[in-house]
């Protein structure tokens, strides 16, 4: 109904509102860390530092993943290989290190096989006019079974490196707090943050998700765009995957199933839509921190893994709902 | 030479002819309008220009030297601009965004903000809007505003002709005002602009020279100044405006089977008050956005009604009912978007007709396909619907014929009143003539038939009642022989 808008009056939405906007993922996750330290029968405990280490160790795979998601559904796209990729590259890096790769290298060849995988996925949508949903669907099992293929169906145990020391929970030496994998993924945070509000790139991921026959009839080369998104988020998803071969300090080609699902859900709670045109890297990582914290939370509190599955799956739908809500309103 | 020269351009969609051989020019400094009705072929033509289609046949010439876009963007390096009915902005970018979008001034790949701010800032200065600052997000613009700021990004591209299609549909007089302003300005500093409009005053007000399009023909052309309306009108329609409407017996002596009473659904329909008797057809008359689609759509109970008192058929109706229950109330809508809403296009056309009325050919919640047929048949035979087989795809037809599915479906469904919203938007002629012989036939059946259309002689060739919408309000009703199109125009545009 595009006359309706004619007769309505556009006011300007008032800096509080949009503050209250930005703050809306960090309020809920304020409040999801209040209720857990009230919940608790030693707040103190909770809220040490030991346990937020706990906690951002555990995030650390979402929160990358988180980025590179924040990436591609700005610009109106999906993702849902990101689990299979995770596996995947886990499983290329832990081979390589088995094989003799020096470290470096190993953790280079695994993200370039995200890389890779997040091209294909943007050839496959810009080349053979699949959808994205559909196009990542098919990668997501292709992925998986290159990914049990080259593991030969089993797990690929490696050499202790400092590879299996980038996501631990309490990294050495104790200053630098936590482990320099949740630093890399701060920086990677902040670059793609500026990447996304400062270039012109990123002023381009806006515009295709905000109108994809604008961005084109302006001339910008919308497919290029799309195959670079992918594959720079597929970047961030391979390194996703580096830190699951880190933790688990093997390659499991069975691991990260449904993983994206908590990628898209982060984004999601941190107030991107998949509509495109809307999200920050900012609220993703809060989106992420809001499920590790329900996560770890759950655990303290010694409730089942199924009380957690309730909780995030609802903490989703009213997450979506009072921004829809505030959209409507404003 | 002109500027713009399009020479015998053909367009086929399978079996429909769009584009049957296009000829005319556009010179620098000229505002060129194309005339025509719905389904005339305009939309495929400014298609054409714009780069989104590529015609069968048929060359064009950009000051003399060949074009043949490939895409938009090719049309808009060879210097065309077009500027749709829908907007084709990014309502989550800045206005500086918008203007500037594909060729963003940058250093290192560094989105320059100040200097983006700055170009939109020069281009905008033309325009006394309040609501444009070059920092503001497009999405919480109004849509006038929006409108200027497509016109900007297409003067930024530097574009030397300007397509403009219905650019006003949307427009307060005022912002109409201030669009024709910028308009003779452009045509001063010497672009050539292509002009599409349904109202002929408008295009009387800024047009220097005409081009009728009928039927994917370029029927006649010349000097705006030296031909009149009615001259005009006939070259449109191609036969005497008369004949295209079926001879109505003067009707509205039957009961009031809708009587609707101070009715207001926030934001849009502020008041609106009529009755509706069997036997008649009511027309609402008004522009896009007065609240005419909005006011039908709250009785139908698509959107929520505030406060009011309807009545059909002499009982009291709940103010905000459900879709379903005003269908078994005996009324029927028809929607204005007829691809969006009206019809479920992949579906077939025995579906569509049926869709509301499943009852009658599926007992007991099963599809009997075999009656479904039957009962189609007779609709596709009293509407005169092109189609091979009722289990034809919707899809697959004309627009002309997919709108008589449409109202079909509202005749299977043997409904009491009903809510026509643009009955015949998109249509070719002889579809056109044959709707309103049908609508004519439902009214002597003792129906009431409201009918909403942005089209005046349509209004006039069919009601026996009008009333005008506008802002929101809605006039009182008044016999037919009461009104003349000036003083539609006038209480559609100054009431309130």
């Amino acid at each position: 109904m595009a006359d309706t808008t004619a007769a309505v009056p556009t006011v300007e939405a008032s800096p509080v509102r949009i503050w209250l906007a930005r703050l809306g993922p960090f309020l809920g996750l304020l409040a999801v860390i209040i209720v857990f330290a009230i919940l608790t029968d030693s707040p103190d405990q909770y809220l040490s530092v030991r346990n937020f280490r706990i906690v951002v160790a555990q995030t650390v795979i979402v929160a990358l993943g988180a980025i590179g998601m924040t990436m591609i559904m700005v610009s109106g796209g999906i993702d849902l290989s990101v689990g299979s990729v995770i596996a995947l590259t886990g499983v290329v890096t832990a081979i390589a290190i088995r094989d003799g790769a020096s470290p470096p290298v190993a953790v280079l060849e695994g993200v370039l096989a995200g890389g890779l995988v997040g091209v294909i996925n943007g050839l496959f949508i810009t080349r053979l006019r699949v959808i994205p949903f559909i196009a990542t669907l098919g990668t997501l099992g292709m992925a998986r079974g290159v990914a049990k293929w080259i593991a030969g169906q089993q797990t690929v145990n490696v050499p202790p490196t400092w590879v299996n020391e980038l996501a631990v929970t309490f990294p050495q030496p104790d200053w630098i707090i936590v482990a320099p994998g949740v630093w890399l993924t701060v920086l990677l945070a902040v670059l793609v943050s500026l990447v996304l509000r400062y270039t012109v790139f990123g002023r381009r991921v806006f515009a295709v998700g905000s109108n994809e026959a604008a961005a084109r009839a302006c001339g910008i080369p919308v497919d290029r765009l799309k195959v670079w998104i992918y594959g720079l988020a597929g970047l961030l998803f391979g390194l996703s995957g580096v830190m699951q071969m880190s933790r688990l300090r093997q390659g499991d080609p069975t691991v990260a199933i449904g993983t994206e699902l908590d990628v898209i859900a982060a984004v999601v709670i941190g107030g991107g839509s998949l509509n495109g045109g809307v999200g920050t890297i900012l609220g993703s990582m809060i989106g992420a921190m809001i499920m590790a914290v329900l996560r770890n939370g759950s655990q303290q509190m010694g409730w089942q893994n199924y009380v957690q599955e309730i909780i995030i799956g609802a903490i989703i739908v009213v997450a979506v709902a009072i921004d829809g809500w505030r959209h409507r309103r404003a | 030479m002109p500027l713009l020269s399009v020479d015998r351009l053909s367009k086929r969609f399978g079996p429909t002819v769009a584009l049957d051989g296009v000829s005319f020019a556009l010179e620098a400094s000229q505002v060129h309008s194309l005339i025509g009705e719905n389904g005339a072929g305009k939309s495929t033509l400014m298609n054409v220009l714009a780069g989104a289609l590529p015609p069968d046949s048929g060359r064009m010439e950009i000051g003399g030297s060949p074009y043949a876009p490939s895409s938009p963007h090719d049309a808009s390096r060879a210097g065309i601009a077009l500027i749709h009915q829908e907007l084709s902005l990014c309502p989550h970018l800045t206005v500086a965004e918008n203007i500037l979008l594909g060729r963003e001034p940058s250093r290192w790949g560094f989105f320059q903000r100040t200097d983006a701010e700055r170009l939109a800032l020069d281009v905008l200065q033309s325009f006394s809007h309040p609501d444009l600052r070059p920092t503001r997000l497009v999405g919480e613009l109004p849509l006038a505003a929006q409108q200027v700021v497509e016109i900007c990004r297409a003067i930024a591209s530097r574009a030397r002709i300007l397509l403009m299609d219905e650019p006003t549909s949307s427009l307060q007089r005022e912002d109409v005002q201030h669009l024709f302003a910028l308009i003779r300005r452009l045509k001063r500093e010497g672009l050539g602009v292509i002009y599409i409009s349904h109202f002929l005053e408008e295009v009387r007000e800024i047009a220097d020279v005409f081009t009728v399009l009928r039927d994917g023909r370029s029927v006649a052309s010349g000097a705006i100044a030296e031909v009149s309306n009615a001259q005009l009108v006939a070259h449109m329609v191609g036969r005497s405006v008369d004949q295209l409407f079926p001879d109505r017996q003067d009707a509205g002596t039957g009961d009031v089977v809708l009587d609707v009473r101070d009715l207001a659904a926030p934001p849009v329909v502020r008041q609106a008050s009529f009755t509706l008797k069997r036997g008649e057809v009511f027309g609402i008359a008004g522009l896009m956005g007065s609240g005419r689609t909005e006011l039908v759509r709250a009785l139908f109970g698509l959107a929520p009604i505030a406060r009011g008192d309807v009545r059909i058929a002499g009982t009291p109706a709940l103010l905000n009912d459900r879709p379903s229950h005003r269908i078994g109330q005996g009324v029927g809508y028809l929607s204005e978007d007829r691809k969006g809403e009206g019809l479920a296009l992949p579906m077939s056309v025995a579906d569509n007709v049926t869709l509301t009325g499943f009852e009658s050919c599926a007992p007991r919640g099963w599809l009997r396909t075999g009656v479904q047929r039957a009962q189609t048949k007779r609709w596709i035979g009293e509407l005169a619907i092109k189609v091979h087989d009722p289990d034809q795809a919707v899809a697959t037809l004309s627009g002309g014929n997919q709108q008589k599915v449409a109202l079909g479906r509202l005749l299977h469904q043997d409904a009491d009143v009903l809510l026509l919203d643009e009955p015949t938007r998109g249509v070719d002629i002889g579809s056109k003539a044959q709707i309103y012989e049908v609508i004519a036939a439902t009214a002597a059946r003792g129906k009431a038939v409201l009918m909403i259309s942005s089209y005046l002689p349509e209004l006039f060739g069919m009601c026996d009642r009008l009333a005008v919408m506008s802002r929101g309000r809605l006039s009182p009703a008044r016999p037919i022989q009461e009104w003349t199109p000036e003083l539609v125009l006038h209480a559609a545009t100054d009431a309130g």
